[in-house]
């Protein structure tokens, strides 16, 4: 068990190419996707507590577009992509040709819905396979979930396994843009991959580092 | 912010911790999906203590040193003992609670994904054994809740995304 202790900087360089990776890869897919250039940012690796969790994604009342899906396999663990609203929205208007599509407007158009699911799936499957490529372990993504709410109450479902142990959760955060977005200083999705604390050791020996 | 509450503070509660409010104050905690806010409050005295619950049962820790406010089982026996220190007596206590949703419809069996029904089952299971009223609920349903308590009125105002404010 790494979790607290025998974090050195070597670990967090490993975990850092598998963000960067991953992501990279995902943010290719969604270029693709959207006929768009899509920029990322060096991934931040952080060991934090459940409330600055909460502060990634500016806070846990904040309402985003979340993806969420359960890594299962050789290394387990939870991943989201997160989206602010107004991003979202972007995306789905240039994915479905709807310029009135809208993810505040209730009853969310269920062609929408549907495109953002697919958006996920296409992304997170990206993402995870480029790291099993990586790391030659073996993982299987769930069906990705879709949630539009509370960020607090989306990624706590992501820190129900790590609770058992830990107040503290280590993050594989990459943050995704849009090139050529108005505000290039604004983040506008993010990658949360969140290992469980069981599958550190697993990736570690994969990468050669132990 | 939810309440009018012009000379008081909004005391702020966050994931897997709690704490107690006095009049002028109110008190809140926000982004509650599979998580439980539990109120146990004394109608008389206006001091409520809210607690964030993560976790049904602390058996299921594996930590050395608990962190006693995450889970069901443990927090709310501490709850009462705050409470208690402020003077309330345990049988005028009642309780409100909120939460305990299932924010993405898996069909996994893994019991995580079923952690915001459980968490409602384990606070029910304790509130019991306690002898606290368990007063009004909104739990379950796929929504995120905010809530926030007033001891003034014995109120609390959840409110979710997509239905807006409501009172209980």
């Amino acid at each position: 068990m790494i979790f607290n202790q025998k974090i050195t900087s070597l670990h967090l360089d490993v975990l850092k190419e598998i963000g960067n990776i991953g992501a990279a890869h995902a943010a290719t897919a969604l270029s693709n996707l959207l006929g768009k250039k899509i920029d990322m940012r060096v991934p931040k690796v952080e060991m934090v507590s459940f409330n600055d969790m909460m502060e990634l994604a500016g806070g846990s009342e904040n309402v985003v577009v979340g993806i969420y899906l359960r890594i299962e396999g050789d290394a387990e663990g939870s991943m989201f992509f997160i989206l602010p609203i107004e991003q979202a929205n972007r995306f789905i208007r240039r994915l479905i040709y709807d310029e009135s599509f809208d993810f505040k407007k209730q009853p969310v158009s269920e062609l929408g819905l549907s495109a953002m699911q697919e958006m996920g799936n296409i992304l997170s499957g990206s993402y995870l396979s480029a790291l099993s490529d990586f790391t030659n372990l073996k993982i299987y993504p769930t069906v990705p979930g879709l949630s539009v709410d509370m960020f607090g109450a989306i990624i706590s479902i992501g820190l129900i396994e790590l609770s058992h142990i830990s107040d503290n959760v280590i993050v594989i955060n990459t943050s995704i843009f849009e090139d050529g977005a108005e505000d290039q200083e604004t983040v506008k999705g993010h990658f949360f991959l969140l290992p469980d604390p069981d599958s550190f050791d697993a990736i570690f020996k994969a990468l050669g580092v132990s | 912010m939810m309440l009018n509450n012009s000379n008081g503070q909004v005391i702020k509660v966050g994931i897997a911790q709690m704490d107690v409010v006095k009049l002028p104050n109110t008190i809140r905690t926000s982004g509650l999906g599979s998580c439980v806010g539990v109120i146990l409050y004394d109608e008389s005295k206006k001091i409520a203590g809210l607690i964030h619950v993560m976790l049904p049962d602390s058996s299921l820790g594996r930590q050395e040193s608990i962190n006693v406010a995450k889970f069901a089982d443990t927090s709310v026996a501490a709850m009462i003992d705050l409470l208690k220190l402020e003077g309330v007596q345990k049988f005028k206590l009642k309780a409100k609670i909120a939460g305990g949703a299932q924010m993405f419809q898996f069909t996994s069996d893994k019991d995580s994904m079923r952690i915001g029904p459980r968490n409602v089952e384990a606070v029910k299971f304790e509130l019991k054994r306690h002898g606290i009223p368990l007063v009004a609920e909104d739990t379950g349903g796929n929504s995120g809740r905010t809530i926030e308590f007033s001891p003034a009125t014995s109120t609390l105002h959840i409110r979710t995304v997509n239905q807006g404010v409501s009172e209980i």
